[in-house]
């Protein structure tokens, strides 16, 4: 399998590209997101960009459109070098952009949003309210919504009709680069035809649209080139039909270098269950969970990005309002109404949250002060906190998680990220948890202290402790986990085990390709 | 039908504020005892200068940021004005529009140190209204000052007064009632903030109240209509200094006062339904926010001493009754927290 750029390509970028980037290095801190990419997208033509969680997809997109600077390399647009500093310059030169994370204000009606930059005025230079609304109705109904209201509040529309208010929004800027990054993850299957027969003519009226998606089947339905990227380099380019389903997730998946996992202990039957999760649903994003955690084991909970993962552990949380279903600790029925809640002595519950700096972590506050902020009420004596007994802890904890740390005094921000991530790790093993949830926990930290981690997860399971560990990253899945749920699209599509538990079944099962389709790339 | 719908789910905060007005000044009136445009002329004399104020609060808030200022820029450009605005016909006309200057120049200020400082506007206004107080003291060591007196009664009577004070015409019939100030008003809703509303800066200012990030990534110049935010806070704040200028005839640095306005126009901001995160509300109903929050005092006034509820007229309870009434006001529209799906998102 080719592993760089030089490798033959079976499309030749230069002729008539309209976007054109060469030699493109983007790093944040010391993490390469794009590493020397040179890449190309043509006019009349929709070309496909894959990869997996963290492949460099969303920064080479970000450059494009003005979002972040590269550090180094070139960008050409229509012959003419270009580098925008701003969204607003990308814009002027024709490059739009639809990301992820949906770029619409909420409180402002459907009409402002779709004219926001660039409104229709009167004569005296103020905003047409009345053409800005014939305008956003022209173009809803381009997108075949035509019964979105223009004056409605964004706010109060679905999930689903914002993202074709999105899309309607990114046409009124008249495009010749349209970007779609995940743009159709939260459509129905009705508005993701009409997207499609929009991009298909837009197509032929001359853009060029660049796609990025997760969804195996969507690039077979629409893209005519595709490019596949993989820990921020550019693998390969090649016209569709060139590699067969398989072959893309060989390429994909490339050939990493194995972190090191401790080993698996070996079970003779399956252990005794502590979580059970029966009918968990939460609408629109959680539909019908149920699963088992039991004693000692470490269940990984995979899937692509987004499809449900982080609602589930909230949900365990006691984060989330308004869901249904039963959770049962150590067999008995739990009420879980908040974070609180979930810590106490009857539950001993822990999550460590996705981001370390806005949920993990009270930044300005002490090293000290933070490790023992969650196991405070067993420190507490009468109404005070024993002082003692928490330097006491907060030592043993230290020492447990050799965290680097001259003094316990100092503010947790000035750690670097894999001692912050260990400090709220020593946060949640002070509470004596034994139901331990983990949201992307090894997320920007270095392999050192992540292979800490994986040694620290199966001690703590060895102990008797029940993990359940989503991560973004596939090799953690399986050097960690001892059984693999698949997420798509907010249900458990798919449990891996043993032998099953392989990356091949992952990327597939993550896609929800048929069965037999999985079971034929696990041979290949 | 669709239309009223939306209608009324877009703009239940100023609807709430227009009710909660009409309930609290209709009690005020069917309690008074001698009642007529007499006492309407009074009461909108004693209430303009906190309607500017809580004006000029608004804009920054949908902007998402508290300012601090409000009060102390109208003191100063009040101080200010009672210098500029001594003289007679177009001197005082060139003074008004100085002391407007001055106001809007205030409120610029207070923007280039938010947008360019990088500072949150809540600290950066407390700082510059400290300033602005030390420059109205400067000015205005004692209270003091001149303004002419003909200009004084016209501008905040009735249009009839207005009339017979310059001697342009006798009777205005049935408009000569119409106290002063409610043209006033109009003429600056009509002229400056419904234009500033329907521009795109206006429309960058509630789109960045509403998602910053998302307004960056649609190209909108947030920069340039935060400045603008602020700029014309402190206009509105200019004219608050303007009309207590005519009102009193002189100048007067109260620090106390000052104070006073600035944490009534939040208030009023706040009854008048505009989100202390931005982006939703708009200044129509920050003045019936400013009425609710007067008419409440009002009707202190009137409750007769010797009724059932004569204690709360009692001057040391009224504080305490003012406050449990503006809470529930307040209260009323903080209902969304019930309809919280997940209770992280109560903290972004």
């Amino acid at each position: 399998m080719p592993v760089d750029a030089s490798a033959p390509v079976a499309v030749n970028e230069d002729a008539g590209a309209f976007l054109q980037m060469r030699g493109i290095n983007k790093s944040y801190g010391g993490v390469h997101a794009l590493s020397d990419v040179d890449f190309g997208c043509r006019l009349g033509s929709i070309h496909a960009v894959l990869g997996e969680n963290g492949a460099g997809k969303s920064t080479l997109i970000k450059i494009i459109a003005g979002v972040v600077q590269p550090d180094t390399g070139e960008m050409e647009l229509d012959g003419q070098p270009r580098r925008f500093t701003n969204p607003l310059e990308a814009n002027a030169a024709g490059v739009v952009c639809i990301f992820q994370e949906l770029s619409l204000m909420p409180d402002l009606s459907v009409a402002d949003n779709i004219g926001i930059t660039d409104p229709p005025r009167t004569r005296l230079g103020l905003i047409d309210e009345r053409a800005q609304r014939r305008r956003a109705e022209e173009l809803l109904a381009r997108v075949g919504c035509d019964d979105i209201d223009p004056r409605e509040r964004v706010r109060n529309l679905p999930l689903s009709r914002r993202q074709m208010v999105e899309i309607a929004k990114a046409l009124g800027r008249k495009p010749r680069l349209l970007i779609l990054d995940e743009a159709t993850s939260a459509l129905t299957s009705s508005d993701v035809e009409k997207v499609y027969a929009i991009l298909r003519q837009l197509r032929d009226e001359g853009l060029a649209l660049l796609y990025i998606s997760h969804r195996m089947h969507e690039i077979e339905a629409l893209a005519d080139t595709c490019s596949v990227f993989r820990n921020g380099r550019h693998i390969e380019t090649f016209a569709k039909g060139a590699h067969t389903d398989e072959e893309i997730v060989q390429l994909l998946i490339g050939r990493d270098l194995q972190n090191v996992y401790p080993p698996k202990p070996v079970r003779t039957e399956p252990p005794k269950p502590v979580l059970e999760v029966r009918n968990l649903t939460w609408p629109p994003v959680l539909k019908d969970i149920s699963f088992t955690v039991g004693r000692g084991e470490i269940v990984g909970l995979g899937g692509l990005d987004g499809q449900g993962q982080r609602e589930l552990l909230l949900a365990l949380f006691g984060v989330l309002r308004g869901v249904s279903g039963n959770i049962l600790v150590e067999g008995t029925p739990a009420r879980i109404g908040s974070p609180a809640g979930a810590k106490s002595s009857r539950l001993r519950i822990a999550l460590i949250p996705e981001d370390r700096k806005t949920e993990g972590l009270m930044l300005p506050m002490g090293v000290g002060e933070n490790i023992s902020m969650a196991a405070l009420p067993m420190l507490t004596r009468g109404l005070v906190i024993d002082r003692s007994a928490e330097a006491e802890k907060i030592r043993e904890a230290v020492a447990r998680m050799r965290i680097k740390v001259d003094d316990l005094e100092a503010p947790v921000a000035t750690l670097s990220g894999g001692n912050q991530q260990k400090v709220v790790i020593a946060k949640w093993l002070l509470t004596g948890a034994r139901i331990l949830l983990l949201n992307d926990p090894t997320r920007g930290i270095d392999v050192g202290t992540k292979q800490e981690l994986y040694q620290l997860l199966r001690e703590l399971a060895d102990a008797d402790t029940s993990i359940l560990f989503y991560t973004t990253d596939y090799d953690e899945l399986i050097g960690s986990c001892d059984r693999v749920l698949i997420v798509y699209d907010g249900e458990i599509v798919r449990e891996l085990e043993g032998d099953d538990l392989t990356e091949t079944n992952i990327v597939s099962s993550s896609l929800n390709l048929p069965v037999e389709q999985a079971a034929k790339a696990a041979s290949a | 039908m669709k239309t009223i719908r939306l209608y009324l789910s877009q703009n239940a905060g100023l609807l709430l504020a227009i009710g909660m007005f009409a309930v609290i000044y209709l009690t005020y009136v069917s309690m008074h005892p001698h009642y007529g445009m007499n006492v309407v002329t009074q009461n909108i004399n004693e209430t303009l200068a906190l309607i500017f104020v809580s004006m000029a609060q608004t804009v920054p808030v949908l902007v998402g940021g508290l300012d601090l200022s409000v009060g102390p820029l109208m003191t100063l450009v009040n101080c200010f004005g009672s210098v500029v605005m001594a003289g007679t016909g177009g001197s005082i006309a060139l003074g008004i529009i100085a002391a407007l200057a001055l106001g809007a120049a205030g409120g610029f200020f207070n923007g280039c140190i938010v947008v360019y400082g990088r500072i949150q506007p809540i600290i950066a206004t407390l700082a510059t209204g400290a300033i602005y107080i030390g420059l109205a003291l400067f000015l205005r060591p004692t209270p003091g000052g001149n303004v002419n007196g003909d200009f004084s009664w016209a501008f905040t009577n009735d249009i009839n007064e207005l009339g017979l004070t310059y001697g342009w015409f006798d009777d205005a019939g049935i408009f000569g009632v119409i106290p002063i100030q409610f043209i006033i008003l109009l003429l600056i809703i009509v002229v400056v903030w419904i234009p500033f509303r329907r521009s795109t800066l206006g429309r960058g200012c509630y789109a960045i109240g509403s998602a910053e990030g998302a307004a960056y990534m649609s190209g909108v110049r947030v920069n340039r209509s935060k400045l603008a935010a602020f700029t014309l806070g402190g206009f509105f704040a200019g004219c608050a200094g303007v009309y207590l200028t005519m009102q009193m005839g002189s100048g007067n640095a109260d620090a106390p006062q000052a104070a006073e306005y600035t944490l009534r126009s939040i208030a009023a901001v706040v009854i008048g339904g505009t989100s202390l995160f931005g982006g939703t509300g708009g200044v129509i109903g920050t003045i019936f926010g400013a009425m609710v929050l007067r008419s409440i005092s009002f009707i202190f006034r009137v409750v007769p001493e010797d009724s059932a509820f004569g204690f709360v007229a009692s001057p040391l309870l009224q504080p305490l009754f003012e406050g449990i009434i503006l809470l529930l006001a307040v209260s009323l529209g903080a209902a969304r927290v019930f309809r919280v799906r997940n209770r992280l998102s109560l903290f972004t």
